[in-house]
């Protein structure tokens, strides 16, 4: 298969930043399209010029490392997907693709297709966690949780943090990844405690960071690679309001 | 947001109940005395202002939001976003636009002929004469072609605003939330629809 490649370059998070244009040939259909990327920065390499920046690690999904944008889309036209796991088959014999990186205030571009989304890791530092007492892990049966909560607990807690969900929004909102984190404790015994303080401070930080407001247009939850419903957002709404409803006032 | 626009919502059902009155067919008779009933109702004085507050709050809050969201992307994409979304939802500044704008012109029609703003045409017999004044103005093809427009527009709004307020408020649920969309979608239609048969009657079967 042959390609047109559309590239955003950038030397770092200071340079101004444009596209450069690479035509690639003899690409297998069976190649995945970061496996692409290497043959082109191969081919670049040799050819002495700097080869195309872009994040990755397990190359199987799970880490959330490889978001691109690629012709409109995150992570690529393919629902339920990951960069990596796109395969170049997916597209057209002789397509022109696009490659930007993500595109948010809260994401400066560090390099070329690599953005610096700290951010999230700061909203999980103001919250995403639950204190408990070290030691021993705890008797797993003591705290009985139903199947159908621990089941949903389990569909939020599947993000990888990969920052699709801010891409694709037209406001470039933080909600879907925030309500997730939120959401996988929040239903939880084990993190029930600290819901109404959790969701405060992590909403909090999330509006600190520069990311837009939601207004419910749901790109997030067709663009998550790994289908998170924006039930979850509705879910963090009612935490949020309950939370500033029954603040109590310290003595 | 979400509270001021549901509460701008429940207005305009009231606001189109009334306005259905005009098609009684007794020359507008039913529907001036509830104007009349209306306007010196002393619960309705005040929730006049309480609308108002409502209007602004849900405009001064959109702006600010399309501000915000605007600046919270300062390098746009090369490529327009593919990600499907209700096509009503990625335009709620756009048709909130329109209709602020209809809201202004359908003010001077009205409005602000009952507050003395306007002067109260010959044609009406006094200032809460909203009937003479709509059958005059309907009777205006380019009024009545605004007013479809912009009742198109506001289904729109609505079509998205419905469950969206819902959703905002927290209030989502496996069972209720399908019946929230298809009720909003009725709604919207209903509002819209509604309203539009008003001045089509003007215009053509009056």
């Amino acid at each position: 298969m042959n390609f047109t490649l559309k590239i955003w370059r950038q030397k770092n998070a200071n340079a101004k930043g444009s596209f450069q244009t690479y035509p690639l040939k003899d690409v297998s259909p069976e190649m995945s399209f970061l496996e692409m990327l290497d043959y082109l920065n191969n081919q670049l390499i040799s050819q002495g010029k700097e080869p195309v920046t872009f994040e990755h690690d397990c190359r199987e999904g799970i880490c959330g490392s490889c978001g691109l944008y690629i012709n409109g889309r995150p992570h690529g036209p393919q629902r339920s997907t990951t960069t990596c796991e796109l395969h170049m088959r997916d597209f057209k014999d002789g397509e022109t693709i696009v490659v930007e990186p993500w595109r948010s205030k809260a994401f400066p571009v560090i390099k070329d297709l690599i953005v610096d989304r700290s951010s999230f890791e700061r909203i999980m530092h103001a919250g995403g966690f639950v204190n408990v007492n070290v030691g021993c892990a705890p008797e797993s049966n003591s705290s009985p949780i139903g199947k159908l909560i621990a089941d949903k607990v389990f569909d939020a807690a599947v993000c990888i943090g990969c920052g699709a969900c801010v891409a694709a929004c037209k406001n470039s909102s933080a909600m879907l990844y925030a309500a997730a984190k939120i959401a996988q404790y929040a239903m939880i015994p084990q993190g029930k405690v600290e819901a109404k303080e959790r969701v405060d401070k992590m909403v909090k930080q999330m509006d600190t960071e520069g990311f837009g407001f939601c207004s419910n247009t749901y790109a997030c939850e067709f663009d998550c690679p790994k289908g998170i419903s924006t039930d979850f957002i509705a879910l963090m709404n009612r935490e949020f309001f309950s939370s500033k409803a029954c603040k109590q006032k310290h003595a | 947001m979400a509270l001021a626009g549901m509460f701008l919502m429940i207005f305009l059902i009231f606001h189109l109940a009334t306005n259905l009155l005009m098609l009684a067919g007794d020359g507008g008779k039913a529907f001036s005395e509830a104007v009349t009933f209306l306007s010196e109702s002393p619960l309705i004085k005040v929730m006049e202002y309480v609308l108002f507050a409502g209007f602004l709050i849900h405009i001064l809050l959109g702006v600010i939001l399309q501000l915000h969201n605007y600046r919270s992307r300062p390098v746009k994409y090369h490529t327009r976003l593919r990600s499907e979304t209700s096509t009503f939802s990625r335009f709620m500044f756009h048709t909130g636009v329109i209709i602020f704008v209809f809201l202004v012109i359908h003010l001077i029609n009205f409005f602000f002929i009952r507050l003395g703003w306007v002067p109260q045409p010959d044609y009406a017999a006094h200032k809460h004469d909203f009937y003479s004044v709509a059958v005059v103005l309907f009777k205006n093809p380019w009024y009545t072609a605004i007013y479809l427009v912009s009742f198109v527009f506001l289904g729109f709004h609505l079509k998205h605003a419905f469950q969206s307020s819902f959703q905002s408020l927290g209030l989502n649920h496996t069972k209720y939330t399908p019946a929230i969309k298809v009720i909003g979608t009725i709604y919207a239609l209903g509002i819209s629809v509604g309203f539009a048969i008003i001045p089509v009657y003007f215009l053509f079967f009056y």
